[in-house]
């Protein structure tokens, strides 16, 4: 919403700077964009041409002399309405404009001390001019007074705010809106418009019938004007529609607007002569069309407010006027819609059609009391700028009259939200301020609210206007006093989080929304994906059951820029459906690839041994230990086949772990997923002591040929089950492959927490071990 | 005797000092103190000598052994150390090459900035809580206050699922399950850190996907003043402790009055510069008092509790405290963007 000074100081006395209004305003709750002058050209004067000849050295530059009154300046131009005797607006050397700062200059030997400018030079938004205005100079009226600021001559010496206006003041839509809330601010009286005009008598009342079939319309004031004359607006219109960003047309339409910016009520004017005696409002039915007055036919439904005569639609309320009932240049009498119509209706619409000027106002609501001042004021002003008479009569459907809200307030209330110590007075004051009635009882305020003020319904609401006129910088901050307990959080995720940046992973947080096609990578068997209705692109469609493919676009990210070492990990959600209910679990995904540990003469790429490392620790940190397996598949379609496998616990399958296929990467790049939620259903037993053996224990080794094939997990779990309760640990202490086969080194220690074992019943173990072992893989010992 | 023995020490200490290694010392020590050493000799002689000159011999012997055997043992110390010496320099390193090293891993930026939230809160007494990001239109908007087609849906424009369900667009929405979840109706303290999703296009300061936290506070007697005192310790905390905040009105459906919070510009302090485009303020978040429609529609009597909550986004706190300036790198996730954050932040 833009903020003419000009515009707003009709209705109150404004001293302040822009800038100064701007921050006091946003210090009241209303944000704003920008506050500039509207022209913000300066060093401009008005000349007149007194000479004016061709360049000799040039086919469309011309040589004038023009008087600024001080002075007569050779300036060279190159419009080509430029001729003898123009009234122009002239740049001196040294003026500021959009374009740059002008010099004194020499072009093709003809020295040029200044520059003769267009409306569209001055920084003026070309939207807003007419053609000649774009393509030559400014040409201004014949008593233009020479030596004088043309800024301030057309009246273009406004300043403007830009604000961003919350979306719950819709008062605000308006200058006398805006008038009100810097008179609050400033403290000063508002003087809103009394419309005064003349009337004929005619025979409006009974020539036109009014007939409302809808609920969604509470409001419709229907007045005539007849024989106007259409033509240029006078400047000052024209300039405030231009400020407001609003591009003249005529007078008549341009008085539509007019009134709109500064009540806050959208008009709509029809050619009365091409509307017949009837007007409605009733909803759309779906067969029915409009051609909108862009010239664009318009495919209604049962949601649109609509305005008709006898046979057809002849509007869309709020948002468009229809193309065959629009005025132009040759419309001589005019009806006048001033209407409230439902918000919600207004928005769908809107959002369908077009959101203008006008449809936002409706969007947010309007006051009963602007939309009568609102019909007054246009009757004026369409008497005063476009000789119109003005009917006597005016058609009106009214749900219900305007009532003024009462809300009564405490002053403990007030004191006990802001956490204020603030008295009768200073609140009083506030209301005062505000333009609100209140008549107080002790500490008891009854507030009148007016209707203007569509934002204020409860008791929370007057709590916020005077925290607002008041201010509340001096609340002190207080520390908040409340039953001492401890916070609760969990810090599983975090416990997790810690640890893997702690084993060199990076983490990282991608996007949740995936490209649909990717939704089966490395989750082949998919669940029933939940997908967003309307996606803004392909790629962000559908929510991700897996984190892999999100970690890949990571590593491609790094990769493209020849970052190689990357091993990082997320945290992440995944989401299915679940017949009609929406899932959403917890997942851990790893990816790693290139250098682990690096430094001279060492570097350690990554493999399948060292990601499993890094989950057997994160799983044994988790308390875990000696409870997971891992176990070979071969159906993950993007893994390695013979490199991948399932991490089961307690049976249950939480996981995978795998290389990524050489198919998709030729680089060994190894990913892992856990579903978290999973995981922390099984539970984990609390940390405790288990004293260690004081006796020595003894250390033996064994190696074996196998077959390929051979797991050594089987072969430990073999050796586990033929030894006693001696056997304390079990490592794998070497692989060794050849054609074949290949060579697996045991170290195994025993050791009894009550004695020192004896060489000879260790050895029994040993050889029992070795026996089994040999039979049940047909493996061959290895001599050590 | 004393003569001779005298005589023999000097020889031995000769001998003593020219030897270089343990081997050398040996040969020494068996030339000097051997079986068939001078000195053996004399100590065989002692017992054919009479109880006098046996005492006196006996004296002079002891002080002979005792003067050799600490002119030997010093000198065994000394080469012993010297060839520590020697072996102890074979081993110099040069320790300024680079060390060998597990690559070092990080958290995430945001992941900071919500540990050190979540910490704070904890230790005033707030529970960290979670809610789904699959959240129903009713707890994401209608109980906060913002039925179907009021403009303050215009604000968030949202990733909806169906008509009813949608991607939540803010973390207000485990307010109002943390409400209705309290059957006891009881008093409430809790922050709520997670994604959150708005259908912007992603840039330098939008993101389709971000991180909030919303903080609520619902118990007797809260206020304003309760509200401006745990911003305070978050700005501060976060920010520095010089750090100050303002107040500034404005709408959120979900409570009222509403205020946009300010922090004092960390960077000038609030003189003002290209940071806080010279007003010395900057922007951090969204705070009221909780709308008494959202506690009457959560099960909270209004005219009984009142409450305070209050919205974050992580992502602008991360770029404020860490001076990053363009969003998307948060979703990028460049192993160099990343590696900045691979320590631990001074308090």
């Amino acid at each position: 919403m833009i903020f003419s000074k000009k515009f707003v100081s009709d209705y109150v006395e404004l001293n302040e700077d822009i800038k100064e209004i701007a921050e006091d305003m946003t210090r009241v709750g209303n944000e704003y964009d920008d506050a500039r002058k509207l022209v913000s050209a300066l060093n401009l004067i008005i000349g007149e041409v007194i000479e004016c000849e061709m360049h000799p050295k040039s086919d469309h530059l011309h040589v004038c002399k023009i008087n600024v009154g001080s002075e007569v300046l050779d300036i060279v131009c190159g419009a080509p309405n430029m001729r003898k005797g123009l009234k122009v607006i002239v740049a001196l050397p040294g003026a500021v404009l959009p374009g740059g700062i002008i010099k004194k200059s020499v072009i093709r030997d003809a020295v040029s001390n200044g520059m003769c400018c267009s409306l569209a030079e001055l920084g003026l938004d070309k939207k807003f001019l007419s053609s000649e205005d774009i393509d030559g100079i400014h040409e201004l009226p014949m008593d233009a007074p020479v030596g004088e600021d043309p800024i301030k001559y057309l009246e273009l010496d406004d300043e403007i705010i830009d604000f961003e206006l919350t979306s719950n003041r819709s008062d605000l839509l308006s200058m006398i809106g805006l008038a009100y809330e810097v008179a609050a601010i400033y403290d000063r009286d508002v003087k809103e418009p009394i419309p005064s005009y003349s009337t004929v008598k005619d025979n409006f009342d009974s020539e036109v019938v009014l007939n409302v079939d809808t609920q969604n319309c509470s409001l419709f004031l229907l007045g005539r004007a007849l024989n106007v004359t259409i033509k240029e607006s006078p400047a000052f219109i024209k300039n405030r529609l231009i400020a407001c960003g609003i591009r003249p047309i005529n007078n008549v339409v341009d008085i539509s607007n007019y009134v709109m910016l500064e009540t806050g009520q959208p008009l709509h004017f029809y050619d009365a002569d091409k509307v017949n005696s009837n007007i409605g409002v009733r909803m759309a039915s779906t067969q029915e069309k409009l051609k909108t007055l862009d010239g664009v036919d318009r495919e209604l439904t049962s949601k649109d407010i609509v305005i008709c005569n006898k046979e057809k639609v002849i509007g869309l309320a709020g948002v468009m006027g229809g193309f065959d009932t629009e005025i132009n240049p040759d419309t001589k009498n005019i009806l006048i819609e001033a209407a409230i119509f439902d918000s919600a209706s207004i928005r769908k619409t809107a959002k369908r059609i077009l959101r203008s000027e006008a449809s936002s106002r409706f969007e947010k609501g309007l006051d009963q009391r602007r939309t009568y001042l609102a019909m007054e004021r246009s009757k004026e002003l369409l008497e005063k700028y476009a000789d119109a008479k003005i009917s006597e009569y005016t058609h009106e459907y009214k749900v219900k009259d305007v009532e003024d809200k009462l809300i009564d307030i405490t002053l403990d209330k007030i004191n006990s939200i802001l956490g204020m110590n603030i008295n009768v007075n200073d609140v009083t004051e506030v209301f005062r301020k505000l333009d609100f009635k209140c008549e107080v009882d002790g500490d008891s305020f009854r507030v009148t609210v007016p209707s203007r003020r569509l934002d204020v319904n409860i008791r929370e609401d007057l709590i916020t206007e005077v925290g607002r006129i008041y201010g509340v910088d001096n609340i002190e901050a207080r520390n908040l006093v409340a039953m001492l307990k401890p916070g609760k959080i969990d810090r599983y995720v975090r416990n997790i989080k810690e640890r893997l940046a702690t084993l060199g992973l990076n983490e990282v947080i991608t996007y949740s929304l995936i490209n649909n096609k990717d939704k089966e990578k490395f989750n082949n068997n998919c669940r029933e994906e939940i997908s967003v209705l309307e996606p803004m692109t392909e790629e962000r469609s559908t929510l991700r059951q897996s984190l892999v493919s999100s970690l890949m676009e990571v590593y491609d990210y790094n990769k493209a820029r020849s970052i190689k070492d990357v091993s990082i990990f997320e945290v992440g959600e995944i989401f299915y459906k679940n017949e009609e209910e929406y899932v959403e679990e917890e997942s851990l995904a790893i990816l790693m690839s290139g250098k682990y540990v690096s430094g001279i003469n060492t570097n350690i790429e990554v493999d399948f041994y060292y990601i499993k490392g890094i989950l057997e620790n994160l799983l044994d940190y988790l308390g875990y230990s000696k409870r997971y397996d891992f176990v070979k598949c071969d159906d993950i379609k993007e893994a390695h086949p013979y490199q991948s496998a399932k991490v089961i616990i307690n049976g249950k399958c939480v996981g995978f772990i795998g290389k990524v296929h050489p198919s998709i990467y030729k680089d060994n790049v190894y990913v892992l997923e856990i579903n978290l939620t999973e995981l922390r259903n099984i539970n984990v037993g609390k940390m405790k002591f288990k004293d260690f053996s004081k006796f020595p224990s003894i250390k033996k080794d064994m190696s074996f040929i196998f077959d390929l094939d051979v797991q050594a997990s089987d072969v430990i779990s073999e050796i586990r089950k033929s030894s006693n309760k001696n056997l304390a640990n079990i490592e794998v202490y070497d692989e060794y492959k050849m054609e074949n086969e290949k060579s697996l080194t045991f170290t195994l220690t025993f050791s009894d927490d009550t004695r020192t074992l004896l060489e000879e019943e260790v050895m029994e173990v040993f050889n029992k071990v070795i026996y089994r072992v040999t039979n049940k893989f047909n493996a061959k010992l290895k001599n050590m | 005797m004393k003569e001779k023995l005298d005589s023999i020490l000097l020889n031995a200490k000769e001998e003593i000092l020219k030897s270089n290694n343990e081997v050398e010392m040996n040969v020494v020590k068996s030339k000097f103190m051997g079986k068939s050493s001078e000195f053996t000799e004399i100590m065989k002689g002692i017992g054919s000598l009479s109880p006098e000159e046996k005492k006196s011999v006996g004296v002079l012997t002891n002080d002979f052994r005792n003067s050799f055997n600490s002119m030997f043992d010093e000198r065994l110390k000394n080469i012993k150390q010297e060839v520590l010496n020697k072996k102890l320099e074979s081993e110099k390193i040069d320790i300024s090459l680079p060390s060998k090293s597990v690559k070092v891993g990080s958290l995430h930026p945001l992941t900071h900035i919500r540990y050190i939230l979540e910490d704070l809160f904890v230790s005033m007494g707030y529970d960290v809580v979670t809610g789904p990001q699959v959240e129903t239109d009713m707890n994401c908007f209608e109980r906060l206050n913002i039925p179907k087609d009021h403009p303050a849906r215009d604000m968030q424009d949202t990733f909806y699922i169906t008509s009813e369900m949608l991607l939540r667009s803010q973390t207000s929405s485990v307010q109002v399950r943390a409400m209705l979840n309290n059957k006891e109706k009881t008093p409430i303290r809790m922050v709520c850190p997670g994604k959150v999703y708005r259908r912007d296009n992603d840039d330098a300061t939008h993101s389709h996907q971000f991180m909030q936290m919303e903080g609520l506070v619902v118990d007797k007697n809260i206020s304003l003043a309760d509200l401006k005192g745990t911003l305070l310790e978050m700005a501060r905390c976060l920010l520095g402790k010089n750090t100050n905040i303002r107040f500034r009105p404005s709408y959120f459906g979900f409570t009222e009055p509403s205020y946009e919070v300010d922090v004092s510009c960390f960077k000038c302090g609030g003189k003002g510069c290209a940071l806080c485009k010279n007003i010395g303020w900057i922007e951090i978040l969204g705070s009221g008092m909780v709308h008494p429609n959202v506690l009457r529609m959560c099960g909270y009597d209004p005219d009984v509790y009142t409450g305070f909550a209050f919205g974050v986004g992580l992502e602008r706190l991360a770029m404020f405290k860490y001076g990053i300036t363009d969003l998307r790198g948060f979703y990028t996730n460049d192993m160099r963007f990343l590696n900045n954050f691979n320590r631990k932040d001074v308090e």
